[in-house]
């Protein structure tokens, strides 16, 4: 049953960029458990906002776990202690009357803190601008059903597609690698006859980006697969690495 | 190819294909020693064969590269992920679900390097070493310098330490290496756990068994 508790969040507070952050704890009495996590941060910021405080800064769009906008990391968890979800589909009836919640921001070389709790992740933009799209040229409509797909094909680059980009995989690595992110990216496209054109320049331009953006190696512990809110499997970075081997053995 | 080293995915390449020469390595080790189990004689006739001869000399060459490739791609690679990480780091301790050994590679390495040199000084030194440079203390046949060894307590115990660190250094470099070369998928992902843990126990248990068959049968 849902309960209305009282409980303190401890946040990271970080004015630029270049500025030193720090911890600041604030209480919140009567917080519904049926309020989402980041209702609760926006009735923390209607309170810091009657007490003439700046609110905390923080991402968010959709609000229903599509979008990639909302981060977090949340008592030790990218979007939180809940499987599967970002954390705005995170609630309240997580946690317990007295809890103290740690809420910072993903902390990564690649994504720099903008201001608070927002990273910038254009990082990630960059990545599939230097190759995560099939290239459309000039020519008629082509019919839907030219092309077939077998079953298993269609299913695993629909699971890759999932991927909404919302960074968590780096922010749980321990490595600050984007293998899960670019990994997802490439094989949506690889496994299908539109993307296999590309697949090779695609993998190669889309690793040399990742690398010079300053993203780390991947060592393969799988923290990114455990908290990835879509459930994006990391046998995509053995198709990345596959895919990236056997572009550049054939140069 | 300046794309091995230049790249991620190529330095991590190099560490994939090192390290599995290195288990192909160990299961050679572990398959010699095993022979002192059975026959004194026969090991020190295997002791023989890697002495001094030219054909032993290219092959510790080649594993010494191996060994020297794995150990400086492993340092680069942690201290460039260690920047990657940035220099804020989290005050909650990460609590995301992945195995103790693959979080700890480096530290297992390096627990497995010190061995390795303590290792080579009680052993290749005194033997293929010493008949290389002509020194007449070395020893040909192993099983002199072996079986005492192990007649002390301490020294099985330490190697036994040494041989649960590498243990855990295999259970993740197995499946690991063979995720780097790309050679996984949703289906034999569970497969190749299963099996690198069975090569990492088969090499550790062979290596541990010998060690303590030799402390208590003589």
């Amino acid at each position: 049953m849902d309960k209305n508790i009282n409980i303190k969040v401890k946040v990271w507070r970080q004015n630029g960029p270049k500025e030193k952050g720090h911890f600041e704890t604030y209480t919140l009495e009567n917080i519904s458990q049926g309020s989402s996590f980041l209702e609760m941060l926006d009735i923390l910021n209607e309170k810091l906002i009657n007490e003439g405080k700046n609110p905390v800064v923080f991402d968010h769009d959709c609000r229903e776990g599509i979008c990639g906008m909302c981060s977090l990391y949340i008592n030790g968890h990218p979007h939180g202690p809940d499987e599967d979800i970002t954390t705005c589909q995170l609630h309240m009836r997580k946690f317990d009357d007295g809890d103290t919640i740690v809420v910072e921001p993903w902390r990564s070389a690649g994504f720099p803190i903008i201001k608070d709790l927002m990273v910038d992740r254009t990082a990630f933009d960059k990545i599939i601008q230097a190759g995560g799209y099939v290239s459309v040229n000039t020519g008629g409509v082509p019919d839907a059903n030219a092309i077939p797909i077998p079953r298993d094909k269609a299913e695993a680059a629909m699971d890759a597609a999932a991927c909404i980009g919302c960074g968590a995989c780096v922010a749980a690595c321990k490595n600050g690698s984007a293998m899960l992110f670019v990994s997802a990216k490439v094989s949506q496209l690889a496994l299908l006859p539109q993307g296999r054109i590309e697949a090779a320049r695609r993998a190669k331009s889309m690793v040399a980006k990742m690398d010079e953006l300053g993203f780390g190696n991947c060592t393969n512990t799988g923290a990114c697969e455990a908290e990835c809110p879509k459930n994006i499997s990391i046998s995509n970075i053995a198709r990345l690495n596959r895919e990236f081997l056997k572009a550049k053995f054939k140069d | 190819m300046s794309w091995l080293v230049k790249s991620s995915i190529g330095r991590k390449f190099i560490m994939s294909i090192s390290g599995l020469f290195l288990i192909l390595f160990l299961l050679f080790h572990m398959s010699m020693n095993l022979v002192l189990v059975f026959s004194l004689d026969a090991y020190d006739m295997i002791c023989r064969f890697l002495g001094a001869n030219w054909y032993a000399i290219v092959g510790t060459l080649v594993l010494a590269a191996g060994f020297i490739v794995h150990i400086i791609y492993a340092t680069l690679l942690t201290l460039q992920n260690r920047k990657a990480r940035g220099n804020d780091r989290y005050a909650t301790a990460n609590k995301s679900t992945a195995t103790w050994s693959s979080k700890n590679m480096y530290v297992l390495g390096i627990a497995v390097l010190a061995f390795l040199v303590l290792h080579m000084m009680q052993f290749w030194y005194k033997m293929q070493f010493k008949e290389i440079v002509g020194d007449h203390t070395a020893i040909v046949e192993g099983s002199l310098l072996v079986v005492p060894f192990f007649q002390n307590p301490v020294n099985v115990i330490i190697y036994l330490i040494a041989f649960v660190a590498l243990w855990f250094h295999l259970t993740h470099g197995f499946w690991s290496a063979l995720q780097t070369v790309g050679l996984n998928n949703t289906v034999w992902m569970k497969r190749l756990k299963v099996i690198g843990n069975i090569v990492a126990t088969i090499i550790c248990a062979g290596f541990a068994f010998t060690a303590v068959y030799l402390y208590f049968a003589y």
